[in-house]
């Protein structure tokens, strides 16, 4: 298997930021249109990380003019840019998949402070 | 039209320029050494015979040593042929490795598929299969296999739940994503027959 591995870690990022579920993060995306490359940013809580190695992804989830936007990154890809935590979250779940009936201040997730 | 021995490594994913995944098969492609080159002229058709994977002579058996001595190589452990159209190309002991893969664009690769063993009709048929509810007491079963007394008989060719799987299998036109001359690997777009470890007969896709 390892050269399995070995092709695997060619794609894969050299570091990736720390970061979990709960957590409020901004994700510049690469776009690129026509001949120009920009970047956009999502902002959103993390809902989900899932996968290991090349294969893992995240969902970053935002409600957007009071509809609720979930996006699926591949944490390796090389459209996500930068990865940046704003806030650290608290929650006890390693899926928040109850945020999607929840809306306005039920929605909210405690800040996580460091002891 | 010439190719290669080679096994499944296993599958993982590699991302293009602009941030599409592409799912790929890693295949272990020869370098295969050729044992025989048959021409029209004294087997009556044009092909060459590939070798792939050494092995100990003292695991292989006498027949087979004394057929590989002829080409003065070591015993292999798996024999193919390939069809070629002109044979005085080729001589017998040079190696082919995965550099004819180079210019090729796509692949097709066959293997023994997976086992799986003695299935029913909706696994290995794809038959519907019969109501959950409402009565239905037909689940997973095949239902009718016939006619009544004229035939008679059940007819040749009827789906039926047996063994499956285990059997060859062609995987046609994979793009090729990239050849590794170094460590003899190449990385097909999608998924190919077998198992790990599965020994796979490679060719240029027509």
């Amino acid at each position: 298997m390892d050269i399995i591995e070995q092709l695997s870690a060619k794609g894969m990022k050299e570091s990736v930021p720390e970061f979990s579920i709960g957590d409020t993060v901004r994700i510049d995306v690469k776009v690129v249109e026509g001949k120009r490359e920009r970047k956009q940013a999502f902002q959103g809580t993390v809902i989900q990380r899932k996968g290991s190695g090349i294969h893992a992804t995240f969902t970053v989830r935002k409600v957007s003019q009071g509809v609720g936007v979930e996006r699926v990154f591949p944490l390796h890809s090389p459209i996500v840019s930068a990865i940046k935590v704003i806030r650290r979250g608290k929650v006890r779940r390693a899926k928040l998949y109850y945020l999607r009936k929840l809306k306005g201040k039920a929605a909210r997730i405690t800040e996580k402070t460091e002891r | 039209m010439l190719g290669l021995i080679g096994k499944k490594i296993g599958m993982t994913q590699i991302f293009d320029e602009d941030g599409t995944c592409i799912p790929v098969s890693v295949i272990h492609a020869g370098p295969c050494p050729i044992v025989q080159v048959k021409t029209v002229e004294k087997d009556g058709y044009n092909a060459v015979q590939l070798a792939f994977e050494e092995i100990r002579p003292t695991r292989a058996n006498l027949p087979s040593i004394g057929h590989f001595k002829a080409a003065g190589l070591p015993p292999y452990r798996y024999i193919q042929e390939f069809k070629v159209e002109n044979p005085e190309e080729y001589e017998k002991g040079k190696l082919i490795d995965v550099g004819i893969f180079e210019e090729a664009k796509k692949v097709d690769v066959a293997g023994k598929s997976k086992g799986r063993g003695f299935q029913g009709v909706i696994k290995r048929h794809g038959f519907h299969g019969g109501r959950k509810t409402h009565g239905g007491h037909a689940h997973r079963i095949p239902g009718s296999i016939g006619m009544a007394a004229y035939p008679g008989r059940v007819m040749k060719g009827q789906k039926l739940p047996g063994r499956m799987g285990h059997v060859r299998f062609q995987t046609r036109n994979l793009k090729v994503v990239e050849v590794d001359m170094e460590n003899n690997l190449l990385l097909v777009r999608g998924a190919v027959p077998g198992a790990r470890n599965t020994v796979l007969r490679l060719t240029v896709a027509p």
